[in-house]
Order: structure tokens, then sequence, then C-alpha cells
């Protein structure tokens, strides 16, 4: 099924800002992080068609996958 | 910072100040200095320009120390905005330079007769107040390189712009950074109008020849501040984040999340978001020659400010802050990064607060001013607040004025000072903070973003109304604390999540003052300055009615998540439960 991945600030770095890839039904987020070579430390916020998800969430068809590190700001 | 200095603009003949011992304030600073004094001093009925009202000035505890991170200054007063009591913070050298020349506060009392100009300079020698209608609509960075001129390249600048002059809500009080610069700015509810009611252009800061301040206990101190820098420098937010991107990183998470105010809060998600994201910022400013890592105050080891060229690789800005580029950018539909920019040095320039400009340009293209997305438009129309024009004078009456005056519903406002950068329908813990907060829509009084979105100090969903109470509470008792150390509110990211550092925060003030304070202390110092605001808010006609949001807030649903502010009117009324 394809699904759309975005990474942003550090974890863009040697990789990608935003991807379409193929990957099989059910996928979970741990999978992708281990195919990206992303520590899960590292992989502080995720969303899934814009609401938090974690390592655990398995996937759909077309869905939207955002993985932020640790940030913030004020 | 041993004493205060009083300035009665009004007294008869010419301004006369006094110093007196810190009396009934001792032990206070920042934030608890500027609320307790306005608490005390200030009738709570008065007019916010009128000659009973008092700006407050005040450095944090540990400010003027070698402690990292405590540069933050507190200006305090009955908000002309908001008609309730307010805090203003700002970074820049001003805490630290004010607090080593040994004043706990600077307050300006009284209300000149004549509509003379003042500037105001404090050295080791003392002070020396004096007329100077030369200064009169001087723009901040003109003004800067004046005080420069006359008194030497060692100073630090308080100043207001025309803004402040001409007594404007959205009149801000600058405070220069390290490199001199006007950039740093006590933004919020109109401070800078209080300060042009009392005659006062500028305030101008020598402290050459004074020292440190030094601890009762100096080993403890160094011991202490260590920790502390380890602790902000291993935390991955105030570590790496925060110098690589600045506090611009936020953009493309809270447009991922639908929570970020687009088309004046009509939706939760930008499409030019990622033009205007943090990373593109930082890109294009390391591409241009600038910085993207920079500290405002000397002693700052975050360095969450950067530096802004223009195309030409010439200074335009400091690197704008997260509020400023939504502000300016999706709340207003621009995605021109460059405009953006250019906007902030003007705000700057003109002394405005960047929130309530951008939210007000917004409101004004609802009421049809200007096209959404035109940012030559937006940036006419902040030329027309310098200007003093009368429609400069209608938008510089902030984002409330600016939809009365054009009839728009749609204003997104609580206590009449206009919400930052977050959905409250989709970033509900927020949502809690801008209704109950004091200060009126306040995003660093109670930063539930930091939980809601960012997963910083555990996580609550920021789309259920549940806990989101517990979350307000706790993080204005916290950052009402903070507020009060000279500490920049950033050391919170690796407070919340490192105990050790917070620790490490506590024996920074108990070996400074000789204390023995504990989490415990931390929270009491908390709630007595929020006890002290509720109080005075109630006193100037405040009720739990002022305690809410606009109500299309919760009528009206927001995509692309389709929620709307739900959490109850009773459980709001259940924050201050102490």
């Amino acid at each position: 099924m394809q699904i759309t991945i975005n990474l942003f600030a550090t974890l863009r770095n040697n990789r990608f800002d935003s991807d379409q890839r193929q990957y099989p039904c059910g996928i979970t987020i741990r999978s992708i992080l281990n195919d990206l070579s992303i520590p899960e430390n590292e992989a502080a916020i995720i969303f899934v068609n814009g609401r938090h998800a974690g390592p655990d969430t398995a996937l759909l068809e077309k869905d939207t996958v955002s993985i932020f590190p640790p940030i913030g700001g004020g | 910072m041993d004493k205060i200095l009083r300035i009665n603009m009004g007294a008869e003949g010419a301004p006369q100040f006094t110093t007196t011992p810190l009396g009934e304030y001792a032990g206070f600073g920042g934030r608890a200095m500027t609320t307790a004094v306005v608490s005390r001093e200030v009738p709570p009925l008065c007019h916010a320009l009128s000659s009973d009202n008092k700006l407050v000035i005040a450095p944090g505890m540990l400010s003027g120390t070698v402690a990292a991170m405590s540069g933050r200054l507190s200006i305090g007063c009955k908000s002309p905005l908001t008609g309730g009591i307010k805090e203003s913070n700002s970074g820049g050298q001003a805490a630290q330079v004010l607090a080593r020349l040994g004043y706990a506060a600077i307050i300006l009392e009284g209300k000149p007769k004549t509509d003379d100009l003042y500037k105001i300079f404090i050295n080791k020698e003392g002070v020396t107040i004096a007329v100077d209608n030369g200064l009169r609509m001087l723009p901040n960075y003109d003004l800067v390189a004046k005080m420069k001129a006359e008194f030497g390249d060692k100073i630090s600048c308080i100043s207001i712009g025309p803004a402040g002059e001409m007594k404007m809500n959205v009149a801000s009080i600058a405070c220069t950074d390290m490199e001199m610069r006007p950039t740093r700015h006590a933004g919020r509810g109109g401070v800078g109008a209080v300060m042009g009611s009392k005659g006062v252009k500028a305030i101008v800061l020598d402290d050459t020849g004074m020292s440190m301040r030094s601890p009762k206990d100096p080993e403890k101190f160094r011991d202490a501040n260590k920790r502390f820098v380890e602790g902000l420098t291993k935390h991955p937010v105030t570590g790496q984040a925060l110098p690589a991107y600045g506090t611009n990183v936020l953009t493309n998470i809270l447009s991922e999340a639908g929570g970020y105010p687009t088309y004046n809060f009509k939706q939760g998600s930008f499409a030019g978001a990622s033009k205007i994201s943090g990373e593109t910022l930082a890109e294009l400013e390391k591409k241009r020659g600038g910085v993207p890592t920079h500290g405002c105050h000397r002693g700052c080891v975050i360095r969450c400010s950067g530096i802004f060229n223009d195309k030409d690789g010439h200074y335009l800005t400091k690197q704008p802050e997260y509020e400023t580029v939504w502000a300016h950018g999706g709340n207003c539909g621009i995605d021109d990064i460059d405009a953006i920019a250019m906007i902030d040095f003007l705000d700057d320039n003109y002394g405005v607060d960047t929130i309530e400009m951008g939210t007000t340009i917004a409101v004004a293209m609802d009421a049809g001013i200007a096209k959404f997305g035109d940012a030559a438009a937006a940036i006419n129309l902040v030329k027309e607040v310098g200007k003093g024009s009368y429609l400069g004078r209608i938008l510089g009456g902030g984002a409330a004025v600016t939809g009365k005056v054009f009839g728009v519903e749609r204003v997104p406002v609580v206590k009449g000072q206009a919400m930052p950068a977050y959905d409250p329908r989709a970033v509900k813990g927020i949502g809690v903070t801008y209704a109950t907060s004091p200060m009126g829509a306040d995003h660093t009084a109670g930063y539930a973003v930091a939980t809601n979105i960012l997963k910083v100090g555990g996580f609550v969903d920021p789309l259920v109304a549940e806990g989101q109470i517990e979350l307000s509470r706790n993080l204005q008792i916290a950052t009402a604390a903070v507020d009060s150390t000279g500490m920049c509110i950033f050391i919170a990211f690796a407070v919340l999540d490192q105990p050790e550092t917070f620790q490490a925060l506590l024996d920074l003030l108990n070996a400074f003052y000789g204390l023995e304070l504990t989490g415990d202390g931390v929270v009491a110092l908390g709630k007595k300055v929020l006890s002290m605001e509720r109080d005075f808010n109630e006193r100037a006609g405040f009720t739990s009615k002022q305690d809410r949001l606009p109500r299309y807030f919760s009528n009206e649903s927001l995509a692309p998540h389709n929620v709307t502010f739900d959490v109850k009117d009773e459980d709001l009324d259940k924050v201050f439960n102490w």
C-alpha cells in the first residue's frame, strides 16, 4: 500500500523531506522507522493523518505519516 | 539588587527620583516583583494611561549573576489593552545590566504635565533624567543609534518607538540585544503605551564598573550552574532543536497537527507552511550569510535566536520568531518569508507586539481592508501604524478595536488580547490557558503546547477536553515562578523532562540567596503570584465571564480535525482552585 512519509528538522539530514513509498498492508510505524534507520528515541513526535501516534500504530492505505525529532519553541 | 528606583514623572517642576531599600518587596524578583508592586500600589479602576498607573521594570531573582539563561526582564502595569494586570517579558541585555547596577526595580509613576519627552540615564554614578524632544517619533533603531552616539557603545537601551509615543494598545517596549539592536520586546498588552503616557522615550543603562552579583555560597552556585548547563545542553530541545532552527521550527508541526490558525483562525493547516517553516528559514539564513544560532543575552546557552539577512546579504532583522512568522504569515495567508522578515523589522522599529499586530491585520483582512495573502498590502498596513494615520491608529488599537470599528464578528481575543499561534480547538490545553490566564490570551503563561503537541513533560491529547485543566493549572503555576527568577522560560523544556535539571535550578536559587527552597516552595511562589494577579483583576471588575473564549470557538468546527472548544465553563472556573 502507498504511504506518504514526511520528515522534519534534523530527521531530514541524509534522508528526505517527503517521500511516497510502498509498504505491506498493516505495517507498523516501528517497521518504517527501522527501514529509515531512525532510532525510536529520535522519532519523538509522530502523526498519522495529523493525529498523534506511536511506534505500535499500524497503517492503512494512503496514510500520511509525519515524524519530528524532539523540538520546542514558544 | 538591594534598591528600588522610583521616578515620579509628574513631580512639580521636573521628574524627581528616589532610591529606597526593598522594604516589603524584599525577596521578590521579575514577575513576582512587578505583580506585587502593581497589585499593591495601582488602583485597579484607574485609567491605564493615567498618572495613577505605574510601570514596573524588574530583573529576575537570578539576573546579573553568572547563572546561564538569567537575562529576562519583566515589565508590569495595568494594561491599556486588557484593563487587567500585565506582566510582559523580554530578553536582551537590560535585565542583567539593571541587576548589576543594583536595582531590583525601576518604578515609573505619575505623568508629566507637559508633552515633553524624557530620556533616563543610569550608571554607576547614579541617575540622570533629561528632556530630549529631539527624540520625538524616532523609530527604535534610530533611537538606539542616537543613544549610542551620546552615551557610548557600552550601553543597553530600553525604549519605545512611535507606537508607544502614540499610546497605541499594540505598543511594545524594546530591549537591545548583544549587538545593541532593539530586537527583543516586552510585547504583550500595550506596555509601550504606558511608558509613552509617562513621557519616557528611553532608559539607557551602563553598568561599566559594576560586577556580577555574588552568591552567598559561590562554590555551590558554581556547581549548580554547571549541572544546570549540562542539563540544558543534553536535552534535545534546548541543546539541539532550538539552537539549530529557533522557535519557528514549530510552523511545520502545528500545521501537521491541524492546530495552526490560518486566515484569521478559519482552519488549522496552512498550505504554505513549508515555505515559511523553521527549516526553510535556517537554510535561507545560512545561504545569505546570516546565523541560525544566536543568543539574545550574554549567558544564554540555548541560543534560539538568529540573524536574518536580505537577498543582498545585508542585515534585515533578527531571526523572526514562530509567533511572528505565524501572525504575519499563515494567519494572514502570507507565505513569503522575506515579506514576513520585513514586517518583523518594521514591528521592531515602530515598537509593536508582533502577535497583536499580525492578528489585527488578519482581522482587517476579514473586514476587506486587504486580501488574505497580499504581503505588500500587509506591509503597507503596518506602515500606516508607524505613520499614525487614522487607519494606522485604528489598527494600532489592536485586534478587538479593529474588529469593533469594522464590524467583524470573529475576533480571536480573550480579555481584549489577541490569541497567539495555536488554535484552542485543536490544542485544547492552550485554550484553557488563553481563557483563564490573568494576562488574557497568552501562550507563554501556561504553555500547554509543550505537552499537547511536543510530548514534553508527558502527553495530553490536544483534541480532547480531558486533562487540560490540570495541565494548564500546573504550567501556569510553574511559569509564574520561573518568570520571577529571570530565567528564560525555555529552560522549561529541560526542567520538565529532567528532574536533575529542575534540582539544579533550585540549587542555583538556594546557593545564591542562602535558602532551602524545594519544589513545593516553587509551587507556593507561583500560586502567590497568580493569586495577586487574580485579586487585582477582580478588583478591576473582572469576573469568571472574562475567563472564556469567544463563543464561536465552541460553535465553529475547525478543519482538518473538525473540532470545537468543548472544555466546560464550570471546569475553566476550577483552574485556580486553591
